[in-house]
């Protein structure tokens, strides 16, 4: 059976956990996407909007030097890096930005953690005429003040958000408000996998494409499946995307790797499935960073964008039931990776996709060449540079 | 299933009169002070409290209680101390029901039946849980009935064609939010708040409060004019909130506190009554 149910369950995480002033605009959105995703001129508009200003199909390319380095599996990277804006994020802001446009609504909002979905949020709503305010927790504006100066000059609003650990969680709580508060006339452009029914289902829909076109492209490279995927998961949306068309393929190994942040044994980490419990938050039942007592407990990663207490739905279901295994991979192993990447392949990654590629060498390690990871690369590292610069960490030797 | 929430708000509506429903969020800033505020409030003429449980994510509120739950946590809140305040606040409370305002997640941690043994063992009468929709509430409605708490539904501006299946779930009354928002003190009412209380009174004979932004006798009266209750948080929490402010003064910030609850609560009452005496 397609997941989710009519109920936007996946087995039981899922659901919709919101104030109820929201419930009939979630319906509403489950009708329009239901109506537009069918819709000629909609489709149409899609695919043109992914190849002519996103830059899709991106590249599937196989890392040669990082092969030879980790001396077992062939590792491919598919180049979500070379989209427009640098990240995955744009093919969901592209859909979800259609959507509004189609169901008259002329005016976006987003949150963002890292900034990447702010500014693909930012850039689509400047391209389709849209009024648009990204929410993004006031620790991020500091981590991340390159991108809140490009939403703005992208002619964003960015409200800066207080309250809590004032990270990407908050940014969600005050989006959420937000929109309920202007429910009547504003679309909420969310960026991952979570939240309520109907989002994890649209945003895995338009995410699939990175899935699609990897698959395709492997065949016609190397002829076959890859033996494993791997992909970075903070809310998954990546994860999500080039996961979906090979769940059905049950000799394809899928690997979710979460932020270990410090440790998983410290605490200190964004790992919500391999550190947390069942719970509610943001309108879904998934899995958490919690006390005993189910306050959240905020995350901790280097990468801002993977900083985030919750997983979304799908994932605490692949989770369960075993289909997709989940590891994780520390802010350390991370930056080392993000080295890795730039020294033998000139291609500096985002952090967040460090830590796919660095649990990807791991694994390479422990496979025969004959044999073929699949990584997602999903954003570069541009906006990462001076948060690793002031790390003053030098895994590498040399680059000082 | 006729709850003591019900009676009491319907006993209030036969007499010709609205009901006063003020919200303080537990342990703001300390259990002592929940429980001399829960005194004042009854004593200025509350019909039912509404004791907020503090929580890390509580989106359906805005910047007033949110600064309430969080000095509520960091004065060391934990979910046990809810239960463990509850007899003593129905002491003070003398009979006035308590509803108990949470988010989900805390309920689900501990259980959703745990959670309604607990709060009835501990003296609440009901509870709201704003991010809980009727979809979503079968599994705790069941146990709150099972326990004899009401779980009061809440309907919005927006739910049109939900009101008859909202209003089908409701135990104790109706919650009407009025307006699209979040919690906290606004201005005016919206107009179309009467044609909404007129449509939840076509689904249910149930009482119907309103809250979200009422914050003055003179919202207070507006909203009484269509509902059977009206539900004041934020206005009381910010004059709570001063006490947290250096070199405050206890006694005279509860005095505002009861002589404001008692503005609001006097034009819920008839005239000739006037406001119950201290």
């Amino acid at each position: 059976m397609a997941l989710p149910d009519e109920r936007g369950r996946f087995g039981r995480f899922g659901g919709q956990y919101v104030p109820e002033t929201l419930m009939s605009a979630l319906h509403a959105l489950e009708r329009d996407y239901f109506r537009w995703a069918e819709d000629e001129n909609f489709r149409r508009d899609l695919k043109r909007f992914l190849a002519d200003y996103a830059g899709r199909p991106t590249p599937l390319y196989f890392a040669e030097r990082l092969t030879e380095h980790a001396g077992g599996a062939q590792i491919w990277l598919k180049r979500e890096d070379l989209t427009h804006t640098g990240a995955h994020k744009i093919n969901n802001t592209i859909g979800q930005g259609l959507l509004a446009r189609y169901s008259g609504k002329k005016r976006v909002i987003a949150e963002t953690g890292a900034g990447q979905h702010g500014v693909a949020t930012a850039t689509v709503a400047a391209r389709l005429g849209l009024e648009c305010t990204v929410f993004m927790g006031e620790e991020d504006t500091r981590r991340q003040a390159l991108n809140v100066f490009r939403m703005k000059l992208l002619g964003a609003e960015v409200v800066p958000v207080r309250s809590g650990s004032a990270t990407l969680k908050d940014a969600m709580n005050e989006a959420i408000r937000h929109w309920v508060e202007h429910v009547e006339d504003t679309f909420y452009v969310l960026g991952t996998v979570g939240g309520p029914h109907p989002y994890p289902l649209i945003v895995r829909n338009f995410q699939r494409v990175i899935g699609d076109e990897a698959k395709s492209q492997l065949f016609e490279k190397a002829g076959r499946l890859p033996d494993a995927v791997v992909a970075c998961v903070g809310g998954g949306s990546n994860a999500m995307g080039i996961f979906y068309p090979f769940l059905e393929h049950d000799q394809v190994r899928l690997v979710g790797v979460e932020a270990a942040g410090k440790g998983l044994a410290t605490g200190l980490h964004a790992a919500a499935l391999q550190g947390g419990k069942p719970g509610i938050l943001h309108g879904m039942f998934t899995y958490l960073l919690q006390d005993e007592y189910g306050q959240v407990r905020p995350a901790h990663s280097i990468s801002a964008g993977l900083d985030y207490p919750g997983v979304g739905p799908e994932h605490a279901y692949l989770y369960e039931t075993g289909r997709v295994q989940y590891v994780g991979v520390t802010d350390q192993q991370a930056v080392e990776a993000f080295y890795l990447l730039a020294k033998l392949e000139g291609i500096i990654p985002a952090l967040e996709s460090a830590h796919a590629v660095a649990y990807a060498v791991e694994l390479a390690r422990q496979m025969d060449p004959g044999q073929v990871i699949l990584v997602s690369l999903s954003g570069r590292g541009d906006k990462d540079v001076e948060t690793v610069m002031r790390l003053g960490l030098n895994p590498g030797g040399d680059p000082a | 299933m006729k709850t003591r929430l019900q009676e009491v708000l319907e006993a209030r509506r036969a007499a010709g009169e609205k009901a006063f429903i003020p919200y303080i969020t537990a342990w703001d800033p300390s259990p002592r002070i929940t429980v001399q505020a829960v005194e004042r409030l009854v004593r200025a003429g509350a019909d039912a409290l509404e004791i907020g449980v503090p929580y890390s994510d509580p989106l359906a509120d805005g910047p007033t209680i949110q600064a309430a739950s969080e000095r509520a946590l960091r004065a060391g809140f934990r979910l046990p101390d809810l239960f463990d305040l509850g007899p003593e606040l129905v002491r003070v409370a003398g009979g006035v029901p308590l509803i108990a305002f949470t988010y989900a997640n805390p309920v689900y941690r501990w259980g959703w039946a745990a959670f309604c043994r607990d709060l009835r063992r501990s003296g609440y009468a009901g509870l709201i849980v704003p991010d809980l929709p009727v979809e979503e509430a079968g599994p705790l409605r069941e146990a709150a009935d099972a326990e004899g708490l009401a779980l009061v539904p809440l309907v919005a501006p927006t739910s049109r064609d939900r009101i008859a299946a909202i209003c089908r779930s409701a135990r104790g009354f109706v919650y009407a939010v009025s307006t699209t928002g979040v919690t906290g003190v606004r201005e005016r009412l919206p107009a179309s708040l009467s044609a909404l209380l007129e449509e939840i009174r076509r689904h249910t004979s149930l009482p119907v409060g309103v809250g979200f932004g009422i914050g003055s006798p003179e919202t207070a009266a507006e909203a009484a004019r269509s509902a059977d209750a009206v539900i004041v948080g934020s206005a009381l929490v910010k004059r709570l909130a001063a006490l947290s402010q250096p070199g405050a003064d206890e006694g005279t910030i509860l005095d505002e506190l009861e002589s404001f609850a008692r503005s609001l609560a006097s034009v819920l009452r008839k005239p000739e009554e006037g406001v119950p005496k201290p």
